[in-house]
């Protein structure tokens, strides 16, 4: 068994993960306790220590196992931008760049991010300076309430990356050729971002205006 | 979502063997559909062993000129490897129609095989699901079916199994590379991988306790025309109704599997016999014995119409 010395465990970590192999027998009492206690019972919650760097700044976090990387952005660090809508990996609101890859945040364990490199929208710009993406969709009116902004800022800046990259998308006519910037392909690359207002003839035309710039 | 204990192993065998011998520890890759299980606790594992450390992520090329795709092969490194693009188009074709390009860069190999049925039933769990808690019963039978199983299905479970890849997967005749607890290996045909219900639909493939998958091996390239065509009611980023994946060659001989129709991916080779041939002669044999309800028999007139455009497209140029 790896010690991962990256990861601390807690005292309360090690009696568990100890008894659970020491002995099968002792996992019914954990099931039972878990099935009577509420998720928030301090009797049955696993700690870990990790860290990451988000937008270029090293963090240390000591959290719940459970806690999804969105919620160590939100709650523990703060980084109020990025945004929960489902949490269930069907919206993209809470879509961030990590490393160099856009995922959805609420479906990858904070715990699985040791050393990860994120960028969340508050990375991509800031008010002073903001990304070309950010500038595009404001001149573009790329949305209205706001919501899904900036997993849909995150979102765009990774589809220019990744058809720089040659990664063909389902309505790419040819598989072997490089891809190129459409409507279509646009559209078809951001279907993982739902918009309620319905902003996305705006956003097709923000990305299309960076896109025009940029590859 | 209950508490757990989060590790990880050095070796496949060793992830194994803690697997089998920690009961309620489940593995974790790319996450995408175990966290969401999690949070409404269908799945509620004690113990997450973590595979992300395992170099189980390349692509290589194997003796006998196929591949071997490492388990944690990211579903987007799959479907833009030049290599798969060129020779195995229906594979990158299907992952590409599979989910959305967040989900595409977390989810793996491994886990899109292991994936489990998007059933509104098996979600909902003030509804009866065997495949959820066997022996409860089945809500979905008499329910809203429109989505579900139209063949190989049992009065216990009318679930479909939700993968893109493996249908592709069924037409390039992959195999199943495992590692047990003991550290010996295997190789499971993808054809026996996926079970039918039956009275068991709690029990969805080969795998054994603490069993491990390492790596999926395609055969060398067999040529000819790749496609897979999906239908859904949105065109982007929606679970199929109804999909085919075909190869087809420049003779009309070929091999096809439906996805959206069954508990596993669906190729009948008795049916390939009969190409080249009208298409409803094979669709014919293809859904032979179909029992559809009433809110999904439409599924027939569009596996028809589907196989049927995508037999005319393979004839053009």
């Amino acid at each position: 068994m790896n010690d991962f010395s990256d990861i601390k465990l807690s005292r309360r970590e090690l009696l568990i993960a100890g008894a659970l192999s020491a002995s099968a027998t002792v996992v019914p009492g954990l099931a039972r306790a878990q099935d009577a206690g509420a998720d928030v019972g301090s009797e049955t919650t696993v700690n870990a220590t990790i860290s990451f760097h988000v937008n270029g700044q090293l963090h240390e976090l000591n959290l719940d196992t459970r806690t999804t990387l969105l919620d160590a952005l939100r709650e523990h660090l703060h980084l109020n931008g990025t945004k929960k809508g489902c949490d269930h990996g069907q919206c993209g609101a809470c879509t961030v760049i990590v490393d160099g890859r856009r995922i959805n945040s609420c479906l990858s364990l904070t715990v699985m991010q040791q050393g990860a490199r994120i960028t969340t929208i508050e990375g991509l710009g800031t008010p002073d300076r903001l990304h070309p993406m950010q500038a595009a969709f404001i001149k573009h009116d790329g949305y209205q309430c706001g919501y899904c902004t900036p997993g849909q800022i995150c979102s765009a800046v990774s589809v220019l990356q990744e058809i720089k990259q040659g990664i063909p998308s389902h309505v790419s006519a040819s598989l072997t050729e490089h891809p190129q910037v459409s409507a279509e392909e646009i559209r078809e690359r951001m279907s993982g971002n739902i918009c309620r207002c319905g902003a996305y003839s705006n956003i097709i035309d923000a990305i299309t205006e960076v896109a025009g710039r940029t590859l | 979502m209950r508490a757990f204990t989060y590790q990880r192993a050095n070796t496949p065998a060793e992830a194994a063997a803690i697997a089998l011998r920690t009961p309620g520890a489940k593995f974790i890759a790319g996450g995408t559909n175990l966290l969401d299980l999690m949070k409404l606790e269908i799945e509620t594992p004690t113990q997450l062993i973590d595979l992300n450390g395992l170099a189980l992520d390349k692509i290589e090329a194997t003796s006998d000129g196929g591949l071997r795709i490492g388990a944690m092969v990211r579903n987007v490194d799959l479907a833009a490897d030049m290599r798969v693009r060129r020779d195995y188009g229906v594979l990158s074709r299907a992952l590409l129609a599979g989910a959305s390009a967040q989900l595409r860069n977390m989810a793996t190999t491994a886990g899109n095989l292991l994936q489990r049925t998007r059933c509104p039933y098996f979600y909902d769990t003030n509804q009866a699901c065997n495949k959820r808690i066997p022996g409860s019963g089945c809500a979905a039978v008499g329910g809203f079916s429109r989505q579900h199983a139209i063949i190989g299905v049992s009065d216990a479970c009318i679930a479909t199994h939700p993968s893109d890849m493996a249908v592709a997967m069924r037409v390039l005749d992959a195999e199943v590379e495992t590692v047990r607890p003991d550290g010996t290996m295997r190789a499971i045909p993808i054809a026996l991988f996926h079970r039918l219900p039956g009275n068991t639909p709690h029990i969805e493939n080969a795998l054994e306790l603490g069993e491990l998958i390492t790596a999926v091996k395609l055969p060398a390239p067999v040529g000819g025309k790749h496609s897979y065509r999906k239908v859904r009611d949105r065109s982007s980023y929606a679970f199929a109704l109804i999909s085919v994946a075909a190869i087809i060659q420049p003779n009309g001989t070929g091999r096809l599997a439906l996805g959206g129709v069954a508990h596993k991916p669906w190729r009948v080779e008795a049916a390939e016999q009969a190409m080249p041939g009208a298409p409803a002669t094979v669709v014919e044999r293809l859904l032979a014995g179909a029992e559809p309800t009433a809110e999904n028999a439409f599924k027939i007139t569009l596996a028809h119409r589907t196989l049927g455009a995508v037999l005319a497209n393979a004839q053009k140029d």
